[in-house]
């Protein structure tokens, strides 16, 4: 009795105001439609990743914005010699039986790619005055050539002259507030963490010691 | 519970009190004839030890360049040997400021003004000062302008040397207007000395479209891979042959270069290309040395005859490269990022009449360190300078 009331309300009032058919309808012609985009465009993808389509192409339709970073990237490394990370190119074809299947070829060149490329956004940052604010014209490299010297492996690890236990972001922080005379980033600035990418880039392969002085 | 004993930490200003308290305290115990026979006492004591009393503390200490007793048969150091001489002199050198403008940055114009003093302030004057190259961080007519003022300060003549930041910015066109001709030779009391332009570069830029301002900063930063090696050049090699040729073989020769005048590490440009060429034109010279800047750091090298030593930066330090340190140099601590002058300074050069060289590196923050003759003469084996305690990582 009661169902059928409020049943009888519910059509009631979706007919009144026009709405329950032409929404069932063009939500079900929507999904059909949708699905059969993506079943279209994944085969395509297949077909083109065998039939070894461009891959100017290729990179466009993923949409990872390749093209786009490999001019400030290109002009930065013709510089300045950025530390490759490391190799995973051995994990491809291995996994652990997840949804998701094994590691490609396309995993490791992403993982690669985008590593890479905050590293060399912090070589940029790290050899310019400019991009360290710097009022008196002077840039890490200075001092510190290919990054050399500045030890990150060693932090954390107490300086007295901070008056506490430094991290290596805190002795960034300390020379671009003092020989450098830029202003100080905050520790989740992207220059931050460019330039702390850069710094342990540089330093690949050496064993941490916090504490080390 | 009993309270634990705190260990008192005395300070140096209060250690050097006491010291001066007690000193006093015990000269009045002593009625006038006792201190004359132990103030004698020590005296002659200290004397035969070849002791002396430094001025600021009130206990004898050894002193390296105590002149040598023959008694001791010489053994106090090749220092002294050369002071012994009648003949022979000394200059200073001031070297890497890379000064911009004063508006701009005035703390590197501030640390030349001090080297400046130093070398002002040395007595007996330095017979002529060395400038090392970039002098300039840029290159640009305001910064050398102001560089040629701050040198006019300086008492004694003074040597000019060109580096790459002096002179990429119009190819040393302001520099030469200022200081003359990039490469010179001179005789100074049986010594001949001879300058060169070592900093200079394959034509990188034409290529690429840069301008000047391009250029100087791309040669400005160390690390930047686009610069070509710096080289002599073959015109100039050809200059120092012709000018060496009127010097017989025992003449003793020195040779400022901006660049090491040997292969250290090349990324950096520690580097000449065409060193080795160079060096064959020095190698039947009984005694070479060669004085270079750009490596901001304590340097020393020995190839056959020729010794190489490095000068120190007013402006910042560098660290040791990575590879290629030559084995006989005398490395300098790692410099104390909390302070601004660490690693940095000046010197002076002595020359004995045979022409050999003691190096002294003035360092502000840290204790002087002489690199002698001796020293490289004997490959390391004798005259060892201090060495460091602590090594850049």
């Amino acid at each position: 009795m009661r169902k059928t009331e409020l049943m009888t309300l519910a059509v009631l009032a979706a007919s009144i105001s026009g709405w329950v058919g032409v929404n069932a309808e063009d939500s079900d012609s929507k999904q059909a439609q949708t699905a059969r985009t993506n079943a279209e465009d994944f085969a395509a993808m297949e077909a083109a990743t065998e039939q070894g389509v461009d891959p100017a192409t290729m990179s466009q339709w993923r949409g990872d914005g390749e093209e786009h970073d490999v001019d400030w990237v290109a002009e930065e490394l013709e510089k300045h010699k950025v530390t490759s990370p490391t190799d995973n190119a051995h994990l491809i074809g291995k996994g652990q039986g997840t949804t998701y299947g094994n590691v490609t070829e396309q995993n490791v060149k992403t993982w690669d790619r985008e590593t890479f490329k905050e590293a060399v956004d912090g070589s940029r940052v790290f050899h310019s005055s400019d991009e360290l604010g710097s009022e008196i014209g002077v840039s890490c490299d200075m001092c510190h050539p290919d990054g050399s010297n500045t030890h990150p492996e060693t932090y954390p690890k107490f300086q007295v002259q901070l008056g506490r236990v430094a991290l290596l972001r805190d002795m960034i922080n300390r020379c671009i507030e003092n020989p450098v005379k830029g202003k100080i980033l905050k520790p989740d600035a992207p220059k931050m963490r460019a330039l702390e990418a850069y710094i342990y880039a540089q330093r690949k392969g050496t064993p941490l010691s916090y504490g080390k002085r | 519970m009993a309270m634990k004993r705190r260990p008192i930490i005395k300070s140096v200003e209060t250690k050097y009190y006491e010291q001066r308290d007690a000193l006093f305290q015990g000269l009045q115990n002593l009625d006038r004839r006792s201190f004359m026979k132990v103030s004698m006492a020590a005296m002659t004591a200290a004397l035969a030890k070849g002791v002396e009393f430094h001025y600021h503390n009130f206990l004898p200490v050894n002193v390296v360049n105590a002149a040598p007793k023959p008694s001791l048969g010489g053994e106090t150091g090749a220092a002294a040997a050369g002071e012994v001489r009648a003949e022979g002199f000394t200059f200073a050198y001031i070297s890497d400021s890379h000064i911009y403008e004063r508006e701009l940055n005035d703390r590197f114009v501030r640390q030349l003004l001090r080297a400046v003093d130093d070398i002002n302030s040395l007595d007996p004057q330095p017979d002529f000062v060395l400038y090392g190259g970039d002098i300039a961080q840029l290159g640009a007519p305001e910064e050398l302008k102001l560089c040629a003022e701050i040198l006019k300060s300086v008492k004694a003549p003074v040597k000019m040397m060109v580096g790459e930041h002096d002179w990429f910015l119009d190819l040393g066109e302001r520099w030469m207007d200022l200081f003359g001709a990039p490469n010179y030779s001179f005789d100074h009391k049986g010594v001949h000395i001879a300058v060169l332009q070592s900093v200079h570069e394959e034509d990188f830029w034409t290529e690429r479209g840069m301008t000047p301002e391009q250029r100087m900063m791309t040669v400005a930063g160390l690390d930047n891979g686009i610069q070509s090696r710096f080289k002599v050049g073959a015109p100039q090699r050809a200059w120092l042959q012709k000018d060496l040729e009127k010097y017989s073989a025992d003449t003793p020769i020195i040779v400022f270069s901006h660049s090491p005048l040997y292969h250290y590490y090349k990324p950096w440009n520690f580097w000449t290309e065409d060193a080795p060429e160079v060096q064959t034109l020095l190698h039947h010279f009984e005694s070479v040395a060669v004085i270079h800047g750009h490596t901001h750091q304590m340097l020393t090298n020995r190839i056959g005859n020729i010794h190489f030593h490095g000068m120190a930066s007013t402006a910042w330090p560098w660290p040791y490269a990575p590879e290629g340190l030559p084995a006989l140099t005398v490395q300098m601590n790692r410099a104390d990022p909390f302070n601004a002058s660490d690693g940095l300074g000046d010197g002076t050069v002595h020359v004995s009449p045979d022409g050999l060289v003691d190096k002294l590196y003035n360092l502000w923050n840290r204790n002087p360190v002489q690199v002698t003759s001796r020293y490289v003469n004997s490959n390391g084996r004798d005259a060892i300078p201090q060495q460091p305690n602590l090594k850049s990582y």
